[in-house]
């Protein structure tokens, strides 16, 4: 037999006015392992409090129910107060007789009645309550990045600034991403690099951030403050002790391919460095293209090495860690459009070339020295069309959504186009312009005074006529047909999230909308946080945006996980969800129920008819567990149950409502 | 019925949305008639089918499920669950012969205090229209709708002016 009290307030005259509390009292008296029943003027002040401390010591109270607000207000109030005394914290039901009740009715007797239905329930609810204890879970203080972009960085460096070791995994051989590829930045105009690679230095070099370049995360288990990554470093070649990144090796490098950072505009050796400014500063060898490791002649570099660094019998290296939290930051690239456009010509044109090849043709360092050069003949083009949102807003060809950033970017490329060729035309067909931004209107005008020439229309067709590229569209303003006779074209392509994403996103159950962009875990209050506790989203990865926002958005996630890295031990939530083992059947229904994957199928000895068995049971992981309860319907065997919502205290409120 | 019947309803409601929306009803003394007891459980996910039927059972004259709507789960996924739960289940219902107005799903946030109102109000209007629930009556057979002619048009998925 439970001895319960109960508890109801009079809420001032919030619940008093309207609900009889005497009559709910007397009739509390009444019910079924009911020992203690007393009224308050206000149970969450302190001498209420201080009351139900007492009264649970006079009285021997072994569960509570709390007649008063919504527990949305006051149920922590209640198990905070019953952690310090000999009832278990989880024995406590709260029956909402204000919200739900006296601020809703005005009948006296018809709230008044309600009151007592719903204390009824409270009773037969807790009365069926069993105790429960949150574990705590320790929190190893380290932080994974995925993704080595300024979004990575920036929240590498404010949580390595809080004190707290971070790794970065970047897949290609040097931090930056797409931003220092990037000539100059809108709508200020800085150099891109120039903001860039001084944030790249400062990641190399900061005491508490390691660098895992040419990586990748393979594995990840385990779960908030606790998760286990394995991390494969691939072969790099090259001893990083040794190497003092003299760049000797690069100059006698026999093999030439297509420089990925230059857009295959320039040509690389086969030991490089991803650009001069890479971090780190240090080659790698391709060994797809390097003339050693596919037909074991040459060997130059490591004649020409002085520290004797080259290793051309070098391995991946894979290690395991364990981190606390991990933060998304793998960033976008861009659509291929020539599948999808071949009405543009679909890549047969060298001419028609898209925002990050023209970003590499204007700066100084890309491969034709900041010229604007026509990639087919090095000519300098005089009329230059710009094509916006191929593959954006396009839901037949590309993508349903706008890509944000592509707006301001065009407009800074006609900008920088008609600033380094006077004499040259610049066309944008555009289908709207959007601006949002600080400064961002001002330097879209600025462009359109600069002489701009802003055509409202999709491009239908790009055709080659002797030298020119012509491009046919509407000006749906004026609805003329109009044809440009372009000298080269630049497609601003949509943005899509990064190659191989899904399979990553899956092994830490990170949700994926349509599109693959990762989904926070409430897109207005939770914006960085993910529905796998542990787990946040920086830059574009979440979907597309520009530099600021990427940037906001990351010392927001940094700023999540310092929070979370900062506790020594996490409480776990113990109303989660419970195998019957007898009843598991083993099917793993619940498995592919559970949003968290929580669940687990464990092989088992048991016990049975006086005979050992051994059979697959479901296992429940309580760190991942958040307590929905979806599993426990699931269950065929009905062998998963929910603690503190149990099916057998849930169908007890439901006889008492009606049955009592 | 007797005179002073009242019907009596229970709600399972998701802690995040509906209960939320509940309480914001309170929090805006809203005013609704009292006939519908809360029933919180974490997410409607967790409702089991039992439970309505339990309640069928013991003397409730209807029942409401209601949580986030679909997309905004708490828990990513539970309302997804529990709309393809409650389609079957409601149907299976309607098969035994429940009026469809006494089993009832509804997405309901935690700002929309106003629609738990409406909802409340509704559901309430519909059981009391329908009486006390008699489990023991005559259930009378199913309807089926007319299967449309097969010369009216109805079928021929393309108009012929599109396809010429
Ligand atoms: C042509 C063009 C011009 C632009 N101009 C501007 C501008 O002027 N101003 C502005 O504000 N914005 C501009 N933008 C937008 C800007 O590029 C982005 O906002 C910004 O680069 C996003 O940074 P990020 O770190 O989120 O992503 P990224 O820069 O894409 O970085 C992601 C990083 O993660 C790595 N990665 C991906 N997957 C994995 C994996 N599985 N494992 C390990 N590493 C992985 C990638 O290699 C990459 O290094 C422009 C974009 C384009 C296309
Ligand atoms: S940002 Fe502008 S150009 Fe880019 S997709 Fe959106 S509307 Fe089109
Ligand atoms: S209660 Fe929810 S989170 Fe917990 S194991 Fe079941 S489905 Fe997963």
């Amino acid at each position: 037999m439970s001895r319960i009290g109960v508890f109801i307030c009079h809420c001032g005259t919030n619940i008093a006015a309207t609900v009889d509390v005497e009559a709910v009292a007397a009739a509390a008296r009444k019910l079924p392992e009911v020992v203690h029943v007393e009224t308050n003027k206000y149970t969450c002040s302190d001498p209420g409090q201080e009351g139900l401390r007492q009264a649970i010591v006079d009285h021997g109270i072994d569960r509570v129910v709390v007649a008063a607000c919504s527990p949305r207000m006051h149920e922590a109030t209640w198990r905070k107060l019953l952690a310090d005394t000999p009832v278990n914290p989880y024995m406590l039901e709260v029956a909402n007789i204000r919200e739900q009740c006296s601020w809703v009715h005005k009948d006296r007797s018809v709230a008044t009645e309600k009151a007592i239905d719903l204390v009824k329930m409270a009773v037969a609810k807790v009365a069926r309550l069993q105790p429960l204890h949150s574990t705590e879970i320790p929190v190893h203080k380290r932080a994974l990045v995925i993704g080595g972009g300024i979004a990575g960085m920036q929240t590498a460096l404010d949580i390595a600034d809080a004190g707290f070791p971070v790794t970065i995994v970047e897949r290609e051989t040097s931090l930056g991403g797409k931003m220092v590829m990037l000539d100059k930045t809108f709508p200020t105009m800085d150099c891109s690099a120039c903001i860039c690679t001084p944030k790249m230095s400062e990641v190399g070099n900061h005491p508490n951030i390691t660098v895992k370049t040419l990586a990748e995360v393979e594995n990840v288990s385990g779960y908030i403050g606790n998760f286990e990554v394995t991390i494969r470093e691939k072969a790099k070649y090259i001893d990083y002790n040794l190497c003092t990144g003299c760049g000797a090796c690069e100059t006698k490098c026999p093999v030439r391919v297509d420089s990925d950072f230059e857009q295959g505009m320039k040509k690389r050796t086969a030991i490089y460095k991803m650009f001069p400014q890479a971090v780190p500063a240090k080659p790698v060898i391709d060994a797809a293209h390097c003339r050693k490791l596919t037909e074991g002649k040459c060997g130059v570099c490591a004649r020409v090495c002085p520290t004797g660094a080259i290793r051309y019998d070098d391995e991946d290296k894979v290690t395991t860690e364990t981190y606390g939290a991990i933060i998304f930051a793998t960033g976008y690239q861009l659509i291929d459009w020539k599948p999808l456009y071949p009405e543009y010509g679909g890549g047969k044109y060298p001419d028609v070339i898209t925002g990050l090849q023209f970003e590499r043709l204007v700066n100084a360092s890309g491969p034709t020295e900041g010229h604007i050069l026509r990639p087919s003949d090095g000519t300098e083009p005089k009329t230059v069309v710009i094509v916006k949102c191929v593959g954006s807003r396009d839901p037949t060809k590309g993508k349903a959504y706008c890509s944000r950033a592509c707006c301001m970017y065009s407009a800074k490329h006609a900008h920088q186009y008609l600033e380094k060729v006077s004499d040259g035309r610049c066309y944008v067909f555009y289908m709207d312009v959007r601006t949002p931004g600080k400064g961002y209107d001002e330097f879209y005008v600025n462009t359109v005074h600069e002489g701009a020439q802003y055509l409202r229309g999709r491009v239908s067709k790009i055709f080659k006529e002797g030298d020119k590229l012509i491009c046919k569209g509407e000006d749906t303003l004026t609805s003329r047909q109009v044809s440009v006779a372009a000298d080269m074209v630049v497609l601003e392509t949509a943005m899509v999230p990064a190659d191989g994403i899904d399979e990553l996103a899956a092994k830490c159950t990170v949700g994926r909308d349509a599109d693959s962009w990762l989904v926070e875990a409430h897109a207005k209050l939770r914006p960085v946080e993910t529905n796998t506790a542990g787990i946040y989203l920086a830059g574009t990865c979440q979907g597309p945006k520009d530099i600021p926002d990427t940037v906001c958005q990351a010392g927001a996630a940094a700023s999540k996980v310092i929070g979370l890295l900062n506790k020594d031990m996490l409480q776990s939530n113990p109303q989660i969800s419970r195998v019957n083992e007898s009843l598991c059947q083993g099917d793993g229904a619940c498995v592919n129920t559970c949003p968290y994957g929580a669940i687990s199928i464990v092989q088992k000895q048991f016990r049975e008819n006086s005979k050992k068995v051994t059979r697959p049971v479901a296992q429940v992981n309580p760190g991942l567990c958040q307590g929905c309860g979806a599993c426990t319907v699931t269950c065929r065997a009905g062998a998963m149950d929910l603690l503190g919502y149990t099916n057998e205290s849930i169908m007890r409120e439901v006889d008492a409502l009606c049955q009592w | 019925m007797p005179e002073d019947w009242e019907p009596k309803i229970v709600a399972f409601c998701c802690h995040w949305c509906t209960y939320t929306g509940a309480d914001l009803a309170g929090l805006n003394r809203m005013n609704y008639p009292a006939n519908v007891r809360v029933l919180r459980i974490p997410c409607s996910g967790r409702m089991n089918p039992q439970y309505a039927i339990e309640a069928i059972n013991k003397g409730c004259d209807g029942v409401l499920v209601c949580g986030c709507h679909p997309g905004d789960c708490h828990y990513a996924t539970g309302n997804y669950f529990a709309r393809r739960r409650m389609m079957v289940f409601k149907r299976l219902l309607e098969y035994e012969g429940l009026e469809p107005e006494r089993f009832q799903v509804r997405w309901i946030s935690g700002a929309e205090a106003g629609k738990f109102r409406d909802t409340v109000m509704e559901t309430v209007e519909q059981v009391r229209a329908l009486g006390p629930l008699n489990l023991t009556r005559e259930i009378p057979a199913l309807e089926f709708p007319p299967m449309p002619d097969d010369d009216d048009g109805a079928f021929d998925a393309v108009p012929e002016e599109v396809t010429q």
